[in-house]
């Protein structure tokens, strides 16, 4: 079957239709995927509740019933509300989204676009969101969205840098920007000539991979970072206004990001879609290559879930200090360190 | 006024007066936000009418009446019994702590004394009550500054609590167990050695909530030099309770002036006080209150004597005429009942002091130049319920 997979060249027009079905099926699977492990079972039993028993078995179908229930709802729009942009606002937060799905590597073959510049690209499209937040804050006419929006926008200059200089340290290492060439430079790589686990860059750039959780925590509104949608603050800030289908698109591509940075974190950190003892060049990774990088995806996004169900949430400006005046210095430091590195090793 | 004197309201002044001649071009008005009646972290309904510059808070007044029940007047129409019921609603998580200082002042009318058992009794309850109030005040400023879990852990723990308060009284919020002269019913069998249990998770629960929230650098960050409020500042304003004691004045009813009937003095306790004034310190001094009752219930429990529950007291109560006011250490602060009665089955005049009404009236002094999310840590941290508020 991985030989049929290899040798199956569609023309254009099909692939580009693969791609874009497969997209638009990945993005709110993987979505619901997290939000049932993540925000429902495993939340609630660190927070010894029993969570969603009902809904089909152990209660894995509730995210479908939630999502049934959303699709129901009316969809209300405030009175003063600019009613286009209102509208269009969560549709342009999904696509950041979309967007981002597009350079991941699920294997050598299976990327909607390889991209030499994989993590140019993915960096510059992430903060695209912002504007369908403050597309959502303006529009909604209220005091609080206003706010929230505000926040998101000011957030973006904290976590923006800091997750873009943590990258260097690797594209420094890996010597490319493509995420399929950082995925293999880990796995063909050796530490001091043992090459029993390949080299995954965690090991060197366990600061960058910290100061990368951290902005991806801050990217995705959670806590300790939550400020743009605080519901003791602000009431959840931007998401105030909406309801049904647009409130659960915010909540799709909320954990649809999740997951895609997730993705980014272990193509960049834990050897994305490969494992050391299989050589990269096998057939296999049709079929094993969207398996291993979704148990690594698992890993992180558990990490990045963990902090979030635990810490209390930082002040805006709290979060600016602590980004300009720790992680930017450190993430400074670990670009350094490994360019020297680099040459002198 | 004072307030020109302390530094905040000077840095507030000078920074208006700052602003007022570098931006004369770039003059933005301010924002009036209505933070409730229905917000998330007024838990309640509580309106703050909160006027922004940016998200700094320019000024902010509560109001309150929103919840108001009426029930000074309605005690005029209630029998002695009766108003029992009614005032366990006022503070409804401390249910229990309510009833104590009504019916004690109800008792100086009277001239009756509980037995040592009843005194035995309402003292453990009352305790038990204090905590099931502030280890959800641990849990719940967790969840205003966003901390989920442990408002989650703090649901979890004190549900060891109100089961005792539940099977020795019957109801888990609204007791109503006692009675002019005594309790309705002596404690169920058994009920000491749970009890005993019950303390003991609540004490485990106070360690593991310094060590997720009390002790975590966020909160800390949140917390720390947010709100502080100075003792003549608490003082004037009549705060009272762990919001007085955390400004470093070491005041507690239950020391200093416990009315007769209650036996603070048979255990051995510590009242706990925190120079900083912040809101940090405000958790801080609930935490160790709870610990603090928490040790106060185990010595009870330990040296509770024998006999009856119940004076004797006539099946009609009519209180004689004369006047009585009552105040106790509730978990919020200082709570009183100025008895007037003229002889009859129901009292002439009641009148109701509350602490969260005191205690809330300082927000604005404490909150002009703070941030919208300051606004919420002070508020969580000052901690009020609205039935105290409204009553």
């Amino acid at each position: 079957m991985t030989l049929l997979l290899a040798s199956f060249a569609p023309p254009y027009w099909l692939s580009t239709l693969i791609k874009v079905l497969v997209i638009s099926a990945v993005v709110p699977t993987t979505a619901l995927i997290l939000g049932m492990v993540f925000l429902f079972k495993i939340m609630s039993w660190m927070q010894s509740r029993l969570g969603p028993q009902e809904a089909g078995p152990r209660g894995t179908l509730q995210l479908l019933a939630d999502g049934v229930k959303f699709l129901q709802k009316e969809d209300i729009a405030p009175d003063g509300a600019d009613l286009w942009v209102f509208k269009v606002a969560p549709l342009v937060v999904l696509m950041s989204t979309l967007v981002l799905y597009v350079a991941l590597p699920a294997s050598m073959h299976l990327v909607v676009a390889d991209l030499d510049v994989g993590v140019f690209f993915v960096l510059a499209v992430a903060s695209l969101s912002v504007i369908g937040v403050l597309m959502a804050g303006w529009s909604s006419a209220s005091k609080y969205s206003l706010m929230g929006a505000l926040r998101a926008a000011g957030q973006l200059i904290a976590y923006e840098l800091p997750m873009v200089l943590a990258v260097i340290g690797v594209v420094i290492q890996a010597g490319t920007m493509s995420l399929n060439g950082i995925v293999l430079a880990q796995n063909n790589g050796s530490i001091f000539g043992w090459s029993g686990i390949g080299f995954p860059y965690i090991l060197t750039q366990f600061l960058g991979f910290f100061i990368f959780i951290a902005a991806v925590q801050a990217e995705l509104t959670q806590p300790p970072f939550d400020m743009p949608v605080a519901e003791s603050e602000i009431v959840s800030g931007y998401q105030v206004e909406y309801t049904g289908f647009r409130f659960l698109i915010f909540f799709l591509a909320e954990f649809a990001t999740a997951f895609v940075f997730a993705g980014i974190a272990a193509v960049l950190f834990l050897g994305g879609w490969a494992v050391p003892w299989l050589p990269t060049a096998s057939d296999w990774y049709y079929v094993l290559g969207p398996i291993v990088l979704f148990a690594k995806v698992m890993i992180v996004s558990f990490i990045i879930f963990w902090v979030r169900f635990t810490y209390p949430r930082f002040r805006e400006d709290q979060l600016q200090s602590l980004a300009w005046k720790v992680l930017i210095p450190l993430a400074l430091v670990n670009i350094v360190v490994t360019a020297v590195l680099k040459v002198v090793l | 006024m004072t307030a020109v004197s302390d530094p905040q309201s000077v840095a507030a002044l000078v920074g208006e007066a700052n602003d007022n001649r570098v931006n004369l071009d770039f003059e933005s008005e301010g924002m009036t936000l209505n933070m409730g009646p229905q917000h998330p972290a007024t838990h309640g309904t509580l309106r703050i009418i909160a006027r922004l510059d940016g998200e700094q808070v320019i000024s902010a007044e509560p109001m309150c009446g929103y919840m108001h029940r009426g029930y000074e007047k309605l005690t005029e129409v209630r029998t002695y019994p009766q108003i029992n019921a009614l005032i366990n609603r006022i503070d409804w998580l401390g249910s229990f702590a309510n009833e104590v200082p009504f019916i004690l002042a109800a008792e100086k009318l009277m001239d009756v004394e509980a037995p040592p058992r009843a005194q035995w009794i309402r003292t453990i309850l009352f305790e038990m009550s204090r905590v099931a109030n502030i280890s959800l005040f641990l849990g719940d400023f967790g969840l205003q500054l966003g901390g989920m879990t442990a408002g989650f852990y703090a649901f979890r723990d004190r549900e060891w609590v109100l089961n005792q308060i539940e099977s020795a009284t019957g109801g888990r919020f609204h007791p109503n167990f006692d009675r002019i002269g005594g309790l309705k019913d002596d404690l169920p069998k058994g009920w000491i050695e749970e009890s005993h249990t019950a303390m003991d998770k609540l004490l485990a629960f106070c360690d593991e909530m310094e060590d997720l929230l009390v002790g975590n650098e966020i909160f800390q960050g949140r917390t720390r030099g947010i709100g502080v409020i100075p003792a003549e500042i608490a003082l004037s304003y009549g705060l009272s309770g762990a919001n007085l004691r955390a400004s470093g004045v070491d005041w507690d009813l239950r020391r200093d002036n416990c009315p007769p009937g209650l036996v603070y003095d048979k255990a051995d306790w510590k009242v706990w006080t925190h120079p900083d004034g912040d809101c940090f310190a405000r958790t801080w001094v609930r935490l160790q209150e709870t610990r603090e009752a928490a040790k106060i219930v185990k010595q009870l429990l330990d040296t509770i004597p024998s006999g009856p529950v119940m004076a004797k007291v006539p099946r009609i109560i009519k209180v004689p005429a004369g006047e009585a006011y009552v105040a106790t250490e509730n978990p919020l602060g200082e709570m009183g009942y100025y008895v007037v009665s003229k002889g009859d089955l129901v009292p002439f005049r009641v009148k109701i002091r509350s602490a969260s009404f005191n205690n809330i009236s300082v927000l604005p002094w404490v909150a002009r130049g703070a941030y919208v999310p300051d606004l919420i840590s002070i508020l969580g941290s000052l901690y009020f319920i609205l039935g105290d508020i409204d009553r």
